[in-house]
């Protein structure tokens, strides 16, 4: 287990000093989420005002286009010198290799919603520090499931072919539970009569498809990328 | 930790579908060998070198590591293998040195920094180890990617075009230091189309034309000749 | 082709043959009309699509885990059959939804998971026509997952919906409609078992051919 957690930390770590390094990956989809919020505004906001209830659509919405843009980055860099094949070369236990990049791609998302929440919040008038902690764990539990699905995904289609269109295909319809999740959940926050009931719920649901995607994943990781 | 001085390909097949990646290769090399890789682009070459480097798996055949297989041994096994791909397996974003520890921990060695120290110090990159990648010439990113593939001491070497834009003294260095691994007891096998830098230094030569091992010429000429002989006899 | 397959493909046949008299033999709904016997078909397509899927997601697992090879074969077959019975069970829904509510698409949570499945397997042969080489088993692992997300996609589609003035429920039957109900099922699970084993033996002929292709090449 701790050679699970080594292997796992210095995957991370790596990825950390290259990211803070070049800023890539991070600086570009951060532009995008901050692009596409405004998109979404000329299509929501009538005569000033945004309409009801479309914050919690537009947030997680930009969360999936730049996480699944952020993924592919990510992987790209991996394929560029073929590390990734340096990787998989290595003794170390393949899926830490997978557990490592996923918290990588965890932290570069947190830090992508800790500018896209407050964005949202500003510019469609929602509440968002009015249950912050509630708010925060559907963000956390969401990204989680997105990014564990998106990352095994990422990481296999590296030897694909058309890998750039692939990627969006079959990762949308396999994380719509996250979606319609982490979209009602955040809007039973947001609407006048906050509905915290209804948030608990679709947190639980959220939790629940973690740990079967992030157990899924770590168990086919190894059988996946061995060609 | 499981060792080997043997590397056996026994009919060793990859197919993709109906095309045809590599038929049929054995051979056998020994601890100090260095078995060349010869054949034009597309001869099967690189996928030769990824089934012994056990990223690939053989449709046919099997590779044999001393006693061991790649679909028994697995991880231990790999501990064994050092392997420079026709792509770096550098992170430009990262120093040489810092390149270097990452891998060897990744390698779990207990000392990785003192080990990529002394890698640094055989490439004569001391001076700019903390210099990125990004930032060296073709011949001494070359040079960092040998030491990282030598950094755990393997006992099976896979280098894949090793000398490609290395300019002549840079390859007589890479011959030297191959010597140097050789007396060692180190089982090389590259892959190479510069026939007259590895002249003499290859204890055996696999041709390879499409896929398929052709007969080495009787005759004892230079290396290129051969070479030139045994496309043109198939 | 088999005995066995010949036979489940002819009793299929009949089967489909006779079934506008059986259905016409059901007891006539009063408030739906006619159409509701639309029913009689889109229920068995809807259960061999939610079959394929199963099959397909069990074959994959196989595939990745046991190597068995076979069950890549069998494991195609079923996401294609998933994905032809899918469509069938979602062009027959809306033509339901159109008598009992108005309108075509009212997202009701059964069709609308089974839309998000179906978008599931519609991206597995899209990965298997353009992933390139290796992507039968990158496929396998999406079938995998896909299976492994049908629970999710359901509670989470339905309890979507029902944060909404419910619409309406599929309408109990009544014991009669049984029987035809069950016919068409039985039809309908012959038809596939029978296109399952076709197309699965197809996959491993051409297999097959590669193979023998391989070896002249050899030669």
């Amino acid at each position: 287990m701790s050679a699970f957690l080594r292997v796992a930390a210095l995957v991370v770590r790596k990825d950390l000093t290259v990211e803070v390094r070049s800023l890539e990956v991070v600086s570009t989809t951060l532009f995008f989420a901050v692009t596409v919020v405004l998109i979404f505004a000329f299509g929501f906001v009538k005569e000033g005002v945004p309409m009801d209830g479309v914050a919690a659509a537009i947030l997680w919405i930009t969360v999936a286009f730049s996480g699944t843009l952020a993924l592919g980055r990510t992987f790209e860099r991996e394929r560029q010198a073929d590390t990734l094949r340096a990787l998989m070369l290595a003794p170390a236990d393949r899926p830490a290799l997978y557990a490592g990049k996923l918290v990588g791609m965890l932290l570069l998302m947190a830090l992508v919603e800790l500018i896209l929440v407050p964005l949202v919040g500003l510019l469609f008038q929602a509440p968002i520090f009015r249950a912050p902690f509630r708010l925060a764990g559907l963000l956390a539990a969401g990204t989680l499931g997105f990014a564990a699905i998106g990352t095994l995904f990422a990481a296999m289609l590296v030897r694909a072919r058309s890998r750039d269109v692939l990627l969006p295909v079959l990762l949308y319809p396999m994380t719509v539970p996250v979606m319609i999740a982490g979209v009602r959940g955040t809007a039973a926050l947001f609407q006048p009569q906050p509905d915290a009931g209804m948030a608990q719920f679709w947190f639980a649901l959220l939790v629940f498809f973690d740990v079967v995607f992030v157990t899924l994943a770590l168990w086919t990781f190894e059988p996946l990328m061995t060609d | 930790m499981s060792d080997f001085d043997t590397v056996t390909a026994d009919g060793v097949g990859r197919h993709y579908g109906r095309r045809r990646a590599l038929t049929n290769i054995s051979f056998t090399a020994r601890a100090g060998d260095i078995v060349g890789l010869l054949g034009h682009n597309g001869a099967g070459k690189s996928t030769l070198l990824s089934i012994l480097g056990t990223l690939l798996a053989a449709s046919t055949g099997v590779v044999r590591y001393g006693g061991m297989t790649s679909a028994v041994a697995g991880a231990s096994l790999r501990a064994r293998i050092g392997m420079l791909g026709h792509d770096l397996f550098l992170y430009p974003e990262l120093s040489a040195r810092e390149n270097l520890v990452f891998f060897g921990r990744l390698y779990d060695m207990p000392d990785a920094a003192r080990a990529a120290d002394a890698a640094l110090e055989r490439a004569g990159l001391s001076a700019r180890a903390g210099d990125l990648v990004s930032s060296f010439s073709r011949g001494m990113r070359q040079r960092v990617a040998l030491e990282r593939a030598l950094l755990h001491g393997p006992r099976l070497l896979l280098l894949d075009e090793p000398f490609t834009g290395l300019d002549q003294a840079s390859a007589a260095a890479l011959v030297g230091r191959l010597r140097e691994e050789q007396a060692r007891g180190v089982v090389t096998v590259l892959a190479t189309h510069d026939l007259d830098v590895v002249d003499g230094l290859l204890s055996e030569v696999v041709f390879l034309q499409g896929g398929k091992r052709v007969a080495a010429p009787a005759s004892s000429g230079t290396l290129r000749d051969r070479y030139r002989e045994a496309m043109h006899a198939s | 082709m088999t005995t066995a397959v010949k036979a489940q493909l002819g009793i299929a046949a009949l089967m489909f043959a006779a079934s506008p008299w059986v259905i016409n033999a059901a007891p006539h709904e009063a408030t739906m009309g006619l159409v509701y016997k639309i029913y009689f078909y889109h229920m068995p397509s809807a259960w061999m699509f939610m079959l394929g899927a199963i099959v397909a997601g069990v074959a994959s697992a196989r595939f990745l885990f046991a190597k068995r090879q076979a069950s890549d074969a069998t494991a195609v077959a079923a996401a294609e059959l998933a994905v032809v019975f899918g469509l069938l069970a979602l062009v027959t829904g809306p033509l339901w939804a159109r008598k009992a509510w108005g309108v075509w698409w009212v997202w009701d949570a059964r069709l609308t998971s089974s839309l998000m499945l179906f978008l599931i397997f519609v991206a597995y042969l899209l990965l298997r026509q353009f992933g390139g080489p290796g992507s039968e088993k990158l496929s396998a692992g999406l079938a995998l997952f896909g299976m492994a997300n049908v629970p999710f996609i359901y509670v989470s589609v339905n309890y979507w919906r029902t944060l909404h003035p419910k619409t309406s429920v599929v309408p109990t039957l009544p014991v009669e409609m049984g029987i035809p109900l069950w016919f068409c099922v039985t039809a309908f699970l012959l038809l596939f078992l029978a296109l399952l084993s076709l197309r699965a033996t197809l996959e491993r002929h051409r297999a097959r051919i590669d193979a023998l292709y391989l070896s002249h090449d050899e030669a």
